[in-house]
């Protein structure tokens, strides 16, 4: 794979040398086009060359012009309606295909992957691998991305990045859908009507000159950025405009981090972690394994910590104190549900525990729970860890700093550097500041780059005011109002353009990662469309509008990277995906701040019901509404789909009588009518949908961020509620309310929840044990499901299927996996398995090849659901089982195949042939496992022209009538195969890595040859830990767990 | 005596099975070896008034029987284990117990298909026209009516003694059944 | 009480009930039976009742049309329950296609009597289900049009089906039982079609049935042969209707699945199927021979006969219920303990006790002579069996699947109106043959009464 990232290098050095052409040229035409003047164009053309003039029609702005005014109602501006969209697409398909094969929607100025001469080591039909990285709030991904004949299709982690180690997470794996999402805006347009980029840059100029003279009232509003490319751009149009500002604000990014560190240490700094040198975590409501900065990279660090090899071995502990189970919640070895108010409370009483003066009541029943968890901590000073939640107000995190230095931690298992952040700042202050100003009247012209303001503003700012035309007064509040984002959004609509942005799968650029590492931005694809990057926007209105990012990324790169020999630097950032040596260097701080000083903590009346606002774990802030992978995506703990639901106790839905009903059509697995409740927070009201989740504080309501949206495409159009609506910038993450603000509608609202049952009724399933257990008998694992002797087989006696070459295999280890669902989505990128949408879903008819189980260990209830209160739903121990194909050997599903369609292959891979298919689904009855996935209906979209360049070529596309389910990827064991028998080697072991277990963070997955004995799958096999499921049924699966065991403390156990 | 070619034979209309059985004796008794029976359900014992002997139906439906099972049990045996075996949930390719209900159903197509084809053919069926309907009141032969016919190819078969002789033995009508 | 119908509380006329009415001679039946084809104008009634049926068969087509271009998709099948109505009502309809060729074959080996007059149209019966159950395995397969898969036919790729899974042994078994019943009726058919062809007096009927009866003229010879073969398709045809729901039983013991997987289901299902099988005979019996007034000829006799089969298949039925239990419990399979405890108290609890209901209790009034000998009663009986055996399988094939092994995986399921549609079609579409039926063809065997005119006037003798 580094071969072909070295060949990469060479087509981009061959790209500059025959460059010639400025950057984000697309030459205007003159006269406006009209019917006639296409269908001339078209006239006398045939076939190929008919499609191709089709093609420089559509690559030509103004032809879409033209389409504009012929089909206004299939403006980009209004896909709402899919039906509208299809035609609009079918009319352009052939185009986009060309445009995505070879990038000749406009010439660009590098050529990414040039075919006019084959680049050298580019095999057709051979995937190529480059480094790229993907910007995600304080943090960027690092990530090799795969691509076909020049199509993106598929998300891997790179191994040298520092955020990734290899693995992904669910956004990075998902991104490259949006990539391909048909609703993208593809052009610039002005109050809805298309225009070309040099129109705009002609605006943009003439903007300029105005402030040049004004000189004031040019605001920039941005949201977390850790670019320097794009920083460095900023600054130099403050420096040309000395009276611009620059805002930023990110919705789902706590202030509570930044202004922690400014009180702790009196600057803004940037905290990074080191899970693996911690024997003791404490999270205060904090999710670092699942979410914020670095979590991909913590998870492995945590994982590691987790690894068993024998009963001998040891773990680390993990506490955490939290309102609503998350992932890391879930992973603890005890978790204590605490209201987020009390959250402080405890950190707090912690502090005053560890001597660091202060005090703070924190419920009776917390106290022992302090107790041993401050014990535990002194224990290991120096080996532990505290961890403050993002949601957390900035005095949690400032205790948290303080604790951790009084422990002795700082340096060993956590270090400061200087901010990642560009421009750190309190995100909410400085968007309050641009809104009191416009209504001052002091924006002349406000540029807003990504985000969507009046999606995702407090909305006491009311923020759509501050840009709408206002009727009263009959004037617009801001003169000038530019937004720059991928989709035209809620914001885009009210501006007066919208610049359609680059996918950073198009764009170079470059990105911090969580440890202030550099990593660069390559583009895998030409823009599909006239899109521009953030910072080409911002320099239509500077001096230089005319530089591309290319050459700014590579000049600031000289710049703070003086090399002998920069090519030689350039193609090994380029290849490596990161600059080497950019990570900051740990700066020590000392902390100006004493506890006691710390004025009372903000709490919560008791009987009033504290509401939170939480980033959904599938759509985040809204970004990714229109993302069909995530919103399938069952969510890690409610396993709920397409929709968020407001998140109550049990109990605390008792006392309010919300309840759920399972639907008669794909009940547990699939449709849940829940109460709809209406609620009114601070003179404002949203109307959701009630879900009981067991684990969660009580008196604890959680509204997750990030749907209701009204503007965000096909996919994401008014799914779910609008927590923003009720989000005011006084309780930005904890808003409290007496429980008379949740009234019952009396409506019930049907909720998709792939998995609702919570019990294993008492079966081998999930083995779980603690470490004193696995201790006293690592063997427990087995001991309630022993697959039976081979005597009693019908067939005792006959030869049995030797599998001697290859012997394919792959084991689980329960007691890494978080639950964090990235498996599943590189699973459907890899294997091109459709989206079936919610109406499918609550049939029961989701099509995952792999699903991640949930489990309520020791939780009881009458029927099984949470609808029937019972006190062992307050905190039940959570765990995640991700169930793939078990491959079993004697596979039940292939004996009743009629036709022979799934059938073992001669290294005992469960192949399914699909055009054997006839879809009777007797296999699917027959499985004990329940992971084939039927193509009830036609599953895959066809006429999506986009979606076509996303598929992964080596992998079928299914269609309708046929049973599908998990291969073991198999298409990588085949490509690992013939790279082996072309050097005529054995296949080694790692050389094929499944979409699941490249994706996971917490290396839970590993896939291997079970004959080869040095192999890591067969010296997992050989752990006593490891068992089959449902192995007293002798399906003898291929794919085994090993069983997850939690290292409790002993004083809590005792209890 | 003259054989008469155009003349099928002659035949006699009784009422009843036992009136035909009677008559049916006597006429074999009478020596006349040629001759067929009809009536509109078999009537027990008149078999064995006719003298016939036992028919080739069971053995042809052993046969079928046979074939269908051997031929069932063996073509799965070769689709499975010999011309494309695979891997079927690691169960052997010869699976026979697997095999023995689609060999049962096909033992059972076999012989019931040769049963009522084997029946067929020995009957000579279908067989649209036969002299004895060119006897008009024939046609009660297959609802209230019971005849015997004498056929002229026998060689003691004379028209008028033939006839006489049938009508000696109270037939209610006795008719010449002309050949063409 | 129907009308018509001498009081039975009498005890002689309980032993004489006779098979036949008195006083019919070969003539008579001939002339009676034959009628209803030929002669009898067609009532208002039968155009009535076949339109009905024939708009439901109508809908039915309308059903299958639109699954062909959606998808099954549009029933309510999903993960984990992959199989619904279809094979629902494919289990039943095979079932009550038992009857017929079980009346024919053990009844005629048994030398019953009583038989002769409601095989005829028992076994067209037979053909009309097996007819009806054959739609569904075909259409419930995503892929319909790619369904000959599963024919061992030479396939350009060298390709076999896959004789280990019980779908073939379907395959083989129905189409098998399909041919084996039609060859039984027919031959059974062809001294009628002769009789009609002697009867009838428009030209175009003389020539079909002269077709159909390919020149049978009932001679001795061929009487010899005929019985000889008849006898043999009567004896092949016994282990054969045994061996047909067996082997559906097989789709459901050889698999897995909790409340699949039991070796009780062979013997249950045969006796589940001669119980709807017989339930479904009276069900068509009791208005027709109101209709066509044969009470003369499907007598009290024979109701009371049916009735009694009714209960002691029933009886074996309840006993197979009984045992599934006893072995759930007594094998200790966690699995199948659940399975029981979910049959009782799950979600679908009612439909297991609906069906006790119908299939166990209700029966069991046939232990009483009254209720055997009113035939409103009976006729409401034999709904009511028909619904109960409906519910059995629904409570097999669908409820088991809604919980088996892994709790996650745990679903629900409801049928759409496409599931209803197809299966009210499927009803339409029986009941339209048998409209088609009785009016070409004779319903009663009329060769087999005469013979048995023969029989009871030796016996007055």
């Amino acid at each position: 794979m580094d071969g072909m990232r070295e060949h990469e290098q060479h087509d981009h050095i061959d790209g500059q040398h025959d460059r010639n052409e400025p950057a984000g040229d697309a030459k205007p035409h003159e006269s406006p086009m009209d019917l006639a003047t296409v269908r001339a164009k078209l006239q006398s053309k045939t076939g190929k060359q008919y499609w191709r003039t089709l093609e420089e029609l559509a690559g030509d702005p103004q032809f879409a012009e033209l389409l504009h005014r012929e089909f206004p109602r299939q403006a980009p501006s209004e896909w709402d309606d899919s039906v509208d969209r299809r035609d609009f697409l079918k009319l352009m398909a052939a185009s986009l295909a060309f445009a995505g094969l070879s990038g000749c929607g406009r010439t660009p100025e590098q050529y990414v992957v040039p075919y006019v001469k084959q680049p050298e080591g580019m095999v057709l039909g051979k995937p190529q691998f480059y480094a790229t990285v993907m910007p995600f709030g304080a943090d960027a991904i690092g990530l090799l991305v795969e691509s076909h004949e020049g199509r993106p299709t598929k998300i891997e982690g790179n191994p040298d990045h520092p955020s990734s180690l290899g693995a992904t997470n669910v956004f990075a794996q998902a991104s490259v859908l949006n990539l391909y999402d048909p609703d993208r805006a593809q052009t610039v347009s002005k109050f809805g009507e298309i225009q070309t980029w040099s129109l705009f840059v002609d605006n943009a100029q003439a903007i300029a000159a105005e402030m040049k003279v004004a000189r004031a009232g040019f605001r920039i509003l941005t949201g977390i950025v850790t670019s320097p490319a794009l920083a460095a751009q900023i600054q130099s149009l403050l420096t040309l405009f000395p009276q611009a500002k620059w805002h930023q604000w990110e919705p789902a990014v706590g202030d509570g981090t930044r202004e922690g560190a400014k009180l702790a240490f009196g600057s803004y700094l940037n905290t990074v972690y080191r899970p693996e040198k911690a024997d003791v975590i404490l999270s205060l409501d904090s999710d670092f394994l699942g979410s914020g900065p670095g979590h991909i990279r913590y998870a492995r660090e945590f994982s590691r910590r987790r690894k068993l090899n024998g009963p001998n071995d040891t773990m680390n502990r993990l506490y955490v104190v939290e309102p609503t189970p998350s992932v890391t919640g879930a992973t603890a070895d005890h978790r204590l549900p605490l209201r987020a108010s009390e959250v402080e409370l405890f950190a707090r009483a912690l502090a005053a525990r560890l001597g660091l003066g202060g005090s703070a009541a924190i419920p009776p029943d917390a106290e022992k729970w302090l107790d041993a968890v401050a014990k535990d901590l002194q224990e290991h000073k120096g080996a532990s860890l505290v961890v403050a939640g993002e949601p957390q107000p900035a005095e949690v995190h400032a205790l948290a700093h303080a604790i951790n230095a009084t422990l002795g931690n700082v340096g060993t298992t956590l270090y400061y550097t200087e901010p990642v952040e560009a421009h750190p700042a309190n995100h909410l202050e400085s968007l309050r500041e641009l809104c009191t100003d416009i209504d001052a009247g002091r924006v002349e012209t406000l540029l807003i780059l990504g985000g969507n303001p009046v999606y995702n503003a407090p909305h006491d700012f009311d923020f759509a005011s501050k840009i709408k035309f206002d009727e009263k007064k009959n004037r617009k509040p801001v003169k000038n109002t530019i937004h720059v984002s991928s989709h035209f959004d809620e914001t885009s609509e009210l501006c007066d353009w919208h610049v359609a942005e680059s996918h950073y799968l198009e764009t170079w650029g470059d990105a911090r990662a969580f440890d202030g590492t550099l990593g660069v931005i390559q583009p895998l694809i030409a823009p599909l469309y006239h899109t521009h990057s953030a910072r080409e926007a911002l320099a239509a209105f500077g001096d230089k509008p005319g530089v591309s990012d290319y050459e700014v990324l590579r000049d600031r790169l000289k710049a703070a990277y003086p090399s002998a020999d920069f090519e030689k630097f350039w193609r090994k950032s380029l290849n490596d995906g990161v600059v080497a040596g950019s990570a900051f260097p740990p700066v020590n701080a000392a902390l100006k701040f004493n506890v006691s000083s710390l004025a009372a903590a903000k709490t919560t009346p008791a009987d009033d019901i504290e509401f939170l606002f939480r980033p959904d774990p599938c759509v985040y802030d809204g970004r990714f509404a229109n993302n069909g992978w995530l919103q399938e995506l069952p969510k890690p703990v409610t396993k709920l789909t397409w929709d968020n639901a407001a998140l109550i106790s049990p109990k605390t839905a008792e006392k309010l009588q919300l309840a759920h009903n399972v639907a008669w059509r794909g009940g547990e697995h699939g449709k849940i009518y829940s109460n709809v409740i209406d609620i009114a927070l601070s003179n404002s009201k949203v109307t959701a949908a009630a879900w009981r989740l067991p684990g969660q504080a009580d008196g604890v309501v959680v509204l997750p961020l990030g749907y209701g949206r009204k503007k965000a495409g096909y996919t994401g159009t008014n799914k779910g509620f609008n927590a923003y609506a009720v989000r005011t910038s006084d309780a930005l993450w904890t808003a409290a309310a007496p429980s008379s603000a949740i009234k019952k509608t009396g409506d019930d609202y049907p909720l998709a929840c792939t998995q609702y049952h919570f019990s294993m009724e008492g079966r081998q399933i999930l083995a779980t044990g603690t470490l004193e257990d696995y201790r006293k008998n690592p063997n427990f694992a087995n001991e309630h499901a022993e697959a039976p002797p081979k005597e009693l087989s019908l067939y005792k006696g006959e030869a049995e299927f030797p599998y001697d070459r290859d012997k394919w295999a792959m084991a689980i280890d329960l007691n890494k996996c978080n639950g964090c669902n990235a498996c599943v989505v590189a699973c459907q990128s890899e294997n091109n398995i459709p989206v079936v949408g919610k109406d499918q879903v609550m049939r029961g008819r989701e099509m995952h090849w792999i699903r991640i189980d949930r489990y309520y260990e020791k939780a009881k209830s009458a029927t099984n659901d949470p609808s029937s209160y019972d006190e062992s739903l307050f905190n039940p121990p959570t765990f995640f089982q991700p169930v793939p194909c078990q491959q079993c050997e004697n596979a039940p599903c292939e004996q009743v195949c009629p036709v022979g369609a799934t059938a073992h292959s001669a290294e005992g891979l469960n192949d399914m042939t699909y055009n054997r298919c006839i879809g009777t689904r007797y296999c699917s009855n027959n499985c004990p496992y329940k992971v084939r996935r039927f193509n009830f209906l036609r599953f895959q979209d066809w006429e999506t022209p986009q979606l076509k360049l996303l598929r992964n070529p080596e992998v079928t596309v299914r269609s309708r009538g046929v049973m599908e389910k998990c291969t073991y990827c198999v298409q990588r064991i085949n490509n690992a195969r013939i790279e082996s028998e072309k050097l005529n080697a054995p296949i080694r072991d790692g050389a094929i890595v499944t979409a699941c277990q490249q994706a996971c963070p917490t290396e839970a997955i590993i896939f291997g040859n079970a004959n080869d004995q040095e192999s890591r799958v067969a010296k997992l096999k050989a752990q006593q830990r490891n068992y089959s499921l449902l192995g007293e049924l002798n399906s003898r699966p291929r794919t085994t767990y090993l069983a997850a065991v939690r290292n409790p403390n002993p004083e809590l156990e005792s209890a | 005596m003259l054989h008469r070619s155009h003349i099928y034979g002659v035949m006699g209309e009784f009422g009843t099975p036992e009136e035909l059985i009677h008559a049916v004796e006597k006429v074999r008794e009478a020596g006349y070896r040629r001759l067929d029976a009809y009536a509109p359900f078999p009537v027990e014992g008149l078999s064995q008034a006719l003298g016939l002997k036992r028919n080739l139906v069971p053995a042809i439906t052993l046969l079928g029987g046979l074939a269908g099972g051997l031929g069932g049990f063996s073509f799965q045996y070769w689709a499975a284990a010999i011309t494309y075996p695979m891997n079927i949930g690691g169960r052997p390719l010869n699976s026979w117990p697997a095999f023995i209900p689609v060999t049962f159903e096909l033992t059972i197509l076999g012989a019931s298909l040769a049963a009522v084809f084997g029946m067929l053919a020995l009957n000579g069926l279908p067989q649209p026209h036969h002299p004895v309907f060119n006897v008009h009141r024939f046609s009660h032969a297959s609802s209230d009516r019971f005849f015997v016919c004498i056929e002229s190819r026998d060689p003691k078969f004379d028209l008028a003694d033939t006839a006489r002789f049938l009508e000696s033995l109270h037939a209610h009508h006795v008719s010449e059944v002309s050949d063409d | 009480m129907s009308a018509g119908q001498p009081p039975f509380d009498a005890p002689e006329i309980r032993r004489l009930t006779p098979v036949i009415g008195p006083g019919h001679t070969y003539g008579s039946v001939t002339d009676k039976i034959s009628a209803i084809v030929l002669t009898r104008p067609t009532s208002l009634g039968w155009f009535v009742g076949f339109s009905i049926a024939f708009s439901l068969m109508g809908l039915m087509t309308v059903a299958i049309g639109w699954l062909v271009i959606k998808g099954v998709g549009i029933w309510g099948i999903n993960i984990p329950i992959g199989w619904g109505f279809a094979i629902v009502n494919f289990v039943w309809w095979i079932g009550i296609g038992h009857a017929g060729t079980l009346i024919s074959a053990i009844l005629f080996l048994l030398n019953q009597k009583w038989r002769t007059s409601i095989n005829r149209f028992a076994e067209a019966m037979t053909l009309f289900a097996v007819a009806c159950a054959g739609i569904f395995p075909l259409i419930h397969t995503g892929r319909p049009w790619m369904a000959f898969y599963m024919f061992p036919y030479p396939s350009t790729m060298g390709l076999w089906p896959q004789f280990r899974s019980p779908l073939i042994w379907d395959v083989f078994a129905v189409s098998t039982y399909g041919t084996v019943s039609l060859m039984f009726w027919f031959v059974g058919l062809i001294p009628d079609l002769a009789t009609l062809r002697d009867r009838s007096v428009r030209k175009p009927l003389k020539i079909i049935y002269g077709m159909l009866s390919m020149g049978w003229r009932g001679s001795a010879r061929h009487w010899h042969r005929y019985q000889s073969a008849y006898l043999l398709l009567a004896g092949l045809a016994t282990p054969l209707v045994l061996s047909v729901h067996s082997v559906i039983s097989f789709d459901f013991s050889i698999a897995i699945v909790p409340g699949w997987h039991t070796t009780i289901f062979p013997p249950y299902f045969v006796a589940g199927a001669i119980y709807s099988g017989f339930a479904m005979v009276l069900t068509i019996a009791i208005p027709l021979r109101k209709a066509y007034g044969l009470e003369d000829f499907i007598t009290m006799r024979h109701l009371d006969n049916m009735a009694k089969v009714m209960l002691a298949t029933g009886l074996i039925v309840a006993y197979g219920y009984f045992f599934e239990f006893f072995l759930s419990l007594y094998s200790g399979n966690k699995f199948d303990v659940f399975l029981v405890q979910q049959r009782l108290h799950g979600p679908y609890a009612p439909f297991y006790y609906a069906l006790i209901l119908c299939n166990i209790l209700t029966p069991q009034l046939l232990w009483s002579f009254k209720m055997r000998h009113n035939v409103v009663i009976l006729f409401i009986m034999s709904i009511v069996v028909n619904i109960g055996m409906w519910l059995e399988r629904f409570v097999i094939v669908v409820i088991s699947l809604t919980r088996d092994f892994v709790p996650s995986a745990w679903g629900r399921y409801s049928p759409t109106f496409w599931d209803w549609a197809t299966f009210i079609g499927t009803i339409g579409m029986f009941v339209t043959l048998l409209f088609l039926f009785v009016r070409v063809l004779p319903a009663i065997s009329i060769a087999e009464m005469r013979e048995l005119v023969a029989e009871t006037s030796e016996d007055d003798k």
